[in-house]
This record gives structure tokens, C-alpha cells and sequence, in this order.
């Protein structure tokens, strides 16, 4: 009797178990914390290329055996970007050799970048003597496809070459040539046969698909056919990785989610943010953009927040490395949006590495790094109260 | 070497076929003591067989198969079945003192199908005996004491499996001995075999990994470096205190010339390992520990991805709940059981900011498990695990249940 109680008890505890059993396992994550995850909206089909885009960036490793290097930055996509947020000083790359708009003067000795590391066996790049450099530090991708879609005529409408309006602010875009893969947009508006660049430090980037190919080039030494370069011996060669998975890639790019703002009703968050405003972050810093026409449904037509104007700025001689890309000046960087500013330090081991090579180590200090058409907002800023300043850095920490 | 297994299979096949009509009565079943064993260098002969009336053959085996349902931060791929692997052994006794057995693992899941074991013993005298074949390398106490029979886990070890390369077998030679005095046994075991590759750091789990190396079959045929894998051994174990062993593993790994033209710099591997087991008594309480140690020399022009130092270990403890007869079955046990492991991937800090590299893992699992006799196991575990990425962000966190049996046969 007694066996058949414990037999009937063990079974009602095994079909408990197994109907009640993802209770027992770890939570996810509020998904304000985290920057990965599609856009809602996607199509199944949508979602099975967001997967696969996902499983190419984040999951494929490159070694000899797949087309590594020789000489590389990082071993995969997902490397340099944790979580889809802010690289660290690990995986900061080099980029050396162009001081004006006449390009650069050292594409044949490695340029534009550096691969400071080899496969067994194999030699790394050296920085070329007399070539000044930048270090980048890897930037978040979340929202990006977002940004793709923002106009020309929006980007130019936020422009202001010759500082018409007085406020010391005179935005420009980065135009360049386009490199033969890449289909300018419908509503582009191209100046003496150049485009407007948008993503990358200096927005030297033209698209998703142009930021792709050259990552995969230049920072694993993977070549394509889009770009069939070998890095290390600067011959072309086979391609290293299909066309439909750097497809899969710019879509997953393109359809990763928007940062999503925590505490945004905080009152402290609020006043933060109306400062912001007041002390002219907001000038560069652009808070709100929107899309334009896209066939991926969820990215078409909307209103979004990132807090960049995608221009080139003089930030001042602290942050003139003496390189540059494309049209900008060496002292010119494109604003970095500030969405997913609060999660940086989930992405780069707990600390913060801002500004564009990672020097500064909390936001306070990047904030004291800006100089040239920023320094006004600067002094603003340092003129606060140190509870007005609180309020300041709780807002951008909410982002 | 698939024809080499196909033909060993075929034979196993026809042998039982052979048999098939014979009285049960003629096989003979030669159970172990499973859980309790002398050394653990002897866990590879120390297992159930069957021989058949006075065939000089005996036959065994283990199989595993379990349910689980892990979840990963809110994420599980929900029920999943698994048929871990079947594993078969053929021993025989060639002639006096001269012995061979093998044991062929098929992992399903893997499309895989292994010679994990297949070695002549010759017995010049218990102090001195010659193995050679396909060996196991006697590195940590579970690479030679793998069979799943014997544990109460579902999973087998972090550290002994990812970090540590087991089941890590290669061709080789080697010698080994065992003596007793009263309470005391000692033991050695010294063996030169083929070994790793250059895929340890250069592989797709981005990490130094040495199980890279067992999916390059040629090691079976080729050495990459040319020079032999060194692994040795020696235990000492009190029939009151327990067993310790202390192991070591060393060599050069990498291909550093082809066709006699020097392509690299020569690199090493050395693996260094301590294990201890005992039973404490009355509480009857069975503890199984191993602790490992990696060094690899890895360019400093490639990335830290690769790290040159590893370090990790488990300790299983097992307390017996309930010893009777249980639905028919004399003896059977109930116990209640915990594993806690811990591995770093990469020990050291980051060039470029002197603060420490991440990656690491560890688990907990706690398990109740049954056995109807020693042979057999149904064990129900509880897994919850935290893993943190190389640049020691927030680590993703794991948790589920898994119900599986393992018997020999």
C-alpha cells in the first residue's frame, strides 16, 4: 500500500515537474535592460532572417580554417560588439594614414586600418612610419536601421555650414564617393557625384551594407564579393563568406530593436532632460528623427529618439587626432547618438569607455572632453548646480 | 579507421548472433561494484561484463539517454530528448598475462562514432605492464572513469569535458603498475601518444578549447607537432582515507614544419591535475573532487581571445538516503547528491587595460537519483549556471531540471 502511494506521488511530482518546469529557470532580463532583440513587427520570414543574421553575427567565429586573417582585429562580429552594445579598449581598432580630403596616403603600405593582430605563424601590421592615426572604439548597433532611413533632405535640413543662426553650431555631412556595390538611396541628394555618409566615427560609412562588408574586410580579414581584397596579401581573392550571409547581416542590423529609455516618467529624468535642451546638448544631440519609406514595415514612417544628427562637428584640438576619413576635417566627428548611453557599462565589462576611442571613463568626463562648437554647452553644463548636474546625467542615463 | 569500427561492430554482431540460441544460463555476468572502484587508473577493466561459458570473450556496455529543460536569461527551447550515447565493450584474454580491450562510443547527437579504448595489456609483472593502442590518457581521474553508470549527473563535468578534453583518447605506448601494502595502494601509469593541434587556439568557440583537437581524426595517423604527448600519472589510495592522484600532460602541440620546412615557433601545452575520492564512514558519504591546471603558450601577436592559462574543477558529493529492498529490487538506493564546478577560460588580465579577463562558468546541481542496483542509475538534477563573456559583462544565466537513466549492460 504504502509503495503504491509513493509510486502514485512520484508520478503526479514528475508531470507537475514537467508542466510547471521554466518556472524553476532564470528570468529574462527587463527588456529595457538589454539591447539585442528584433524590432516588433517582423514578418515569420522577417524573423527567421533576423535569426540567421543574428546566428552570422553574434555566434560565427572565424578561424584559419574559414577565412581569419591572417592579420585581423577580432575573431567575429559578435567580439567586438557584446550584447549588440559599446566595444572596450580589447577590441578598439586602428585606423591610420588620411589627414585631408585628398584621401588616404597610405593605402599601400595596410591603410585605412591596422590589423594589430596575426595568426600564429604570421606577422601583424605596423603602424607606417609618419602616419597619424585614430583609435575607434566599437560603437552599439542597436537602432541602426533606424538611422539608414533618416532622409538626406533631413540630415542637410539639419545642417549648417557657415553658422547661419549664430549658435557657434555648424553641422555638416560627410560626402564621399560611393565604392561600386553600393545602390545609392532613392532620396538621396548627391553633391558633384558624392553622397552622404552617415555611420562610423566619421561617418564615413555610407549604408548598413557598406559598414558590413568593410567590418567583415578590414576587421576580421574576410573577403567577399562585394570586397574581394585579402588584407594580408592585397591580392583579390575567393570570397570567404556567401553574399545571402552579409545579407542576413545588414537585415539583422537594420531590424535590431531601438534602446528602450528606463524611467523616462522620473522626475529627475524629466528636469534632466528639459537641461539637456536648455544647455544646447539638444543642438547636436538631436532627439528626435524619423524614418523614411521602407519596405520592412516596422521601420517605415516612424518617429524615433536618438539623439544624434548624424553631422560632422569641430569638437576642438583636444579630439584632433590628425586622422580623418572621407570629407571631414581631422577635428570633425559625427555626434554619436546617446540611445543606449545608460547600458554601455553592461557591455564593456561594467565600466564606461565614451568618446571615440573609449578615454573617457564616465560620462561626467566625456562631457568635459568637448570643446570646439561644443564648448558652449560645455560651460553650460559646468555652470549647473551640482544637483541640476545630477539631474543631467540621470536623464542620460535613462537613454 | 570507419572500416576498422565496421568491421569490430560486425563482429559484435555475429557474436551475439552466434549466441543467440544458447541458455542464458551459460552467460555469465560479472557485475562490479560500480560505484566503489580500487584505482581509478583500473575504472577502465572495472566494469560489468558478460562472458559467455569459457569463451575467452566477454561483452559490456553502458548507454545514457535523458529529458531536460534548461532555460537560458527567459529564453528555453523547451523539451528536449536527448540519446546521449550507447557505448560498447569487448574484452578478451589473448593469452596469459596478455589482454585487450576496446570501447566504442556512438554519440548520435554528434553523428559520431568512436574508438574510445582499444588497447593490448601485456602483464610482465604487476609493478611493470606494457599498454598499447588506442589509450586514454590519464590525465585527471574522469577521463578514465567516464562511464555514465557511474555518476549521478545527467551532464558530465565542465571541467573535465570542455576545459579538459575527455574522452581523450589517442594511439599510443605506455607502461603502468600497481602495489599494495596493508591499508596503502600505489599506483603509476607513464604513456607517449599522439596529441593536439593548433585548432586549440584556433577554433569556433573562440576560446583556447583543447577538445578542439579530438575533431581532427588525422591525430590517430599523424602526430602535428611530431614529437609525442607525454601524460603520467601516480595515486596513492588508503582504504580508510581515499584515493589522490596527481597527473600531468605535456607537450608541443602545433604543426611548426611541413615537409621539413620550418613554418612557426614550436609551442607547448602542460596540464597539470590533482584528484582525490573517499567515502566517509558510516555516513557512507562518496566524494569525487578534480581540480585542473592549463598552460598554453599562445603567440602575443594573436588575440586574448585565446588564453594561455585555464584553471577548473568539480567536486560531486553523494550521500546514500535509503538502502533497502525497493519494488523488488535487493539493495537498492536513494541518493541525494550535488555538484559544484567552476571553470575559467581565460586566467589573466587584459593587455591593454590590466583589468582581469572574464569568462568563466560555474554550475550547481543539485540531484536526487535511484539505484535499483549499482549498474543502473535514474537521476533527476536540477542545473543552475552562470556564465560570464570574456569582457566580464553581466553573466547569462541558465537554470532547468533533467531526468535521465544510464545503465550498463
Amino acid at each position: 500500500m504504502k509503495t503504491k502511494f509513493l509510486i502514485v506521488l512520484y508520478i503526479i511530482f514528475a508531470v507537475a515537474l514537467s508542466q510547471s518546469c521554466s518556472k524553476f529557470e532564470p528570468v529574462a532580463p527587463d527588456e529595457g535592460e538589454i539591447l539585442d532583440g528584433p524590432v516588433e513587427g517582423l514578418s515569420f520570414d522577417q524573423n527567421r532572417q533576423f535569426l540567421a543574421g543574428d546566428v552570422a553575427f553574434n555566434d560565427e567565429i572565424f578561424t584559419s580554417q574559414t577565412g581569419l586573417g591572417s592579420v585581423f582585429v577580432a575573431t567575429s562580429c559578435g567580439s567586438c560588439h557584446a550584447g549588440d552594445g559599446k566595444g572596450t579598449p580589447f577590441t578598439t581598432l586602428t585606423r591610420f594614414g588620411q589627414i585631408d580630403t585628398t584621401g588616404n596616403q597610405f593605402l599601400h603600405l595596410g591603410g585605412p586600418q591596422l590589423q594589430n593582430r596575426a595568426l600564429p605563424g604570421f606577422t601583424p601590421e605596423q603602424l607606417p612610419q609618419g602616419a597619424t592615426f585614430s583609435k575607434f572604439t566599437p560603437p552599439a548597433n542597436t537602432g541602426l536601421g533606424f538611422l539608414e532611413l533618416v532622409s538626406d533632405a533631413d540630415i542637410l535640413a539639419m545642417a549648417d555650414p557657415t553658422d547661419a543662426n549664430g549658435d557657434g553650431i555648424s553641422g555638416v555631412p560627410n560626402y564621399n564617393y560611393l565604392p561600386s556595390f553600393i545602390q545609392p538611396f532613392t532620396s538621396a541628394i548627391p553633391q558633384g557625384g558624392k553622397y552622404i555618409h552617415r555611420f562610423g566615427k566619421k561617418a564615413s560609412a555610407y549604408n548598413l551594407l557598406h559598414q558590413t562588408v568593410n567590418a567583415y574586410n578590414q576587421d576580421i580579414g574576410i573577403t567577399s564579393t562585394f570586397n574581394p581584397k585579402d588584407v594580408y596579401s592585397g591580392n583579390n581573392i575567393d570570397p570567404e563568406i556567401s553574399d545571402q550571409t552579409i545579407h542576413n547581416v545588414v537585415f539583422y542590423l537594420q531590424t535590431l530593436k531601438v534602446p528602450i529609455q528606463r524611467n523616462s516618467n522620473d522626475a529627475e529624468v524629466i528636469k534632466g532632460k528639459n537641461l539637456f535642451t536648455q544647455i544646447q546638448c539638444s543642438s547636436c544631440h538631436t532627439p528626435m528623427l524619423k524614418t523614411g519609406v521602407s519596405n520592412i514595415a516596422p521601420l517605415s514612417n516612424k518617429i524615433f529618439f536618438p539623439y544624434t544628427d548624424l553631422l560632422l562637428h569641430d569638437m576642438g584640438s583636444g579630439l584632433d587626432d590628425g586622422y580623418t576619413e572621407g570629407s571631414a576635417m581631422t577635428y570633425e566627428w559625427r555626434t554619436p547618438p546617446l540611445w543606449g548611453l545608460g547600458l554601455s557599462p553592461k557591455s564593456q565589462g561594467g565600466e564606461y569607455f565614451l568618446m571615440h576611442d573609449g578615454r573617457a571613463k564616465s560620462i561626467e568626463e566625456a562631457i568635459q572632453l568637448h570643446s570646439g562648437e561644443a564648448l558652449q554647452s560645455k560651460n553650460n553644463f559646468n555652470q549647473l548646480s551640482q544637483e541640476n548636474k545630477n539631474a543631467l546625467i540621470k536623464f542620460l542615463k535613462s537613454l | 579507421m570507419n572500416k576498422s569500427i565496421v568491421i569490430v561492430l560486425i563482429s559484435c554482431c555475429l557474436f551475439l548472433k552466434v549466441n543467440a540460441q544458447i541458455d542464458p544460463s551459460l552467460l555469465k555476468i560479472q557485475p562490479k561494484d560500480t560505484v566503489k572502484n580500487a584505482l581509478n587508473m583500473d575504472a577502465v577493466y572495472n566494469r560489468p561484463f558478460i562472458g559467455v561459458n569459457k569463451m575467452p570473450v566477454s561483452l559490456g556496455g553502458y548507454v545514457e539517454a535523458n529529458w531536460q529543460h534548461l532555460g537560458t536569461d527567459g529564453v528555453s527551447d523547451g523539451h528536449q530528448f536527448q540519446f546521449r550515447r550507447l557505448t560498447l565493450f569487448v574484452a578478451s584474454t589473448i593469452g596469459k598475462r596478455i589482454k585487450f580491450l576496446s570501447e566504442i562510443e556512438f554519440e548520435p547527437a554528434e553523428k559520431e562514432i568512436g574508438i574510445e579504448f582499444a588497447a593490448v595489456d601485456v602483464e610482465f609483472h604487476p609493478l611493470l605492464n606494457l599498454r598499447g593502442g588506442m589509450i586514454l590518457n590519464p590525465i585527471g581521474a574522469f577521463n578514465q572513469n567516464h562511464d555514465g553508470p557511474k555518476w549521478e549527473f545527467t551532464d558530465r563535468p565542465i571541467s573535465a569535458t570542455q576545459m579538459l578534453p575527455a574522452t581523450w583518447s589517442n594511439v599510443g605506448f605506455g607502461l603502468y603498475g600497481k602495489t599494495y601494502s596493508k591499508n596503502w595502494m600505489f599506483g603509476y601509469e607513464f604513456y607517449l601518444s599522439s596529441g593536439f593541434d593548433n585548432s586549440i587556439i584556433d577554433n569556433n568557440e573562440n576560446k583556447t578549447f583543447l577538445p578542439a583537437a579530438k575533431q581532427n581524426s588525422a591525430r590517430f595517423e599523424e602526430t602535428a607537432s611530431g614529437t609525442p604527448l607525454f601524460t603520467g600519472k601516480i595515486a596513492a589510495r588508503n582504504n580508510k582515507i581515499g584515493e589522490i592522484g596527481l597527473s600531468y600532460m605535456g607537450g608541443i602541440y602545433n604543426k611548426w614544419q611541413d615537409d621539413g620546412i620550418v613554418i612557426d615557433d614550436k609551442r607547448r601545452l602542460d596540464v597539470f591535475a590533482v584528484d582525490f575520492n573517499t567515502t566517509i564512514p558510516k555516513a557512507n558519504t562518496y566524494i569525487t573532487a578534480e581540480w585542473a591546471w592549463v598552460n598554453v603558450q599562445v603567440p602575443s601577436t594573436y588575440t586574448q581571445q585565446y588564453g594561455n592559462k585555464q584553471q577548473g574543477g568539480f567536486i560531486d558529493i553523494v550521500q546514500p538516503i535509503i538502502k533497502r529492498t525497493i519494488l523488488g529490487w535487493k539493495d537498492a538506493v536513494i541518493n541525494i547528491a550535488l555538484r559544484a564546478e567552476y571553470v575559467d577560460w581565460n586566467v589573466g588580465k587584459f593587455n591593454v587595460t590590466l583589468t582581469n579577463i572574464g569568462e568563466d562558468i560555474w554550475s550547481i546541481m543539485p540531484a536526487l537519483s535511484f539505484r535499483p542496483t549499482s549498474q543502473t542509475v535514474f537521476r533527476l538534477n536540477y542545473k543552475y549556471q552562470q556564465q560570464k563573456d570574456i569582457l566580464g559583462n553581466p553573466p547569462s544565466k541558465t537554470g532547468g531540471f533533467s531526468f535521465g537513466i544510464s545503465t550498463y549492460f
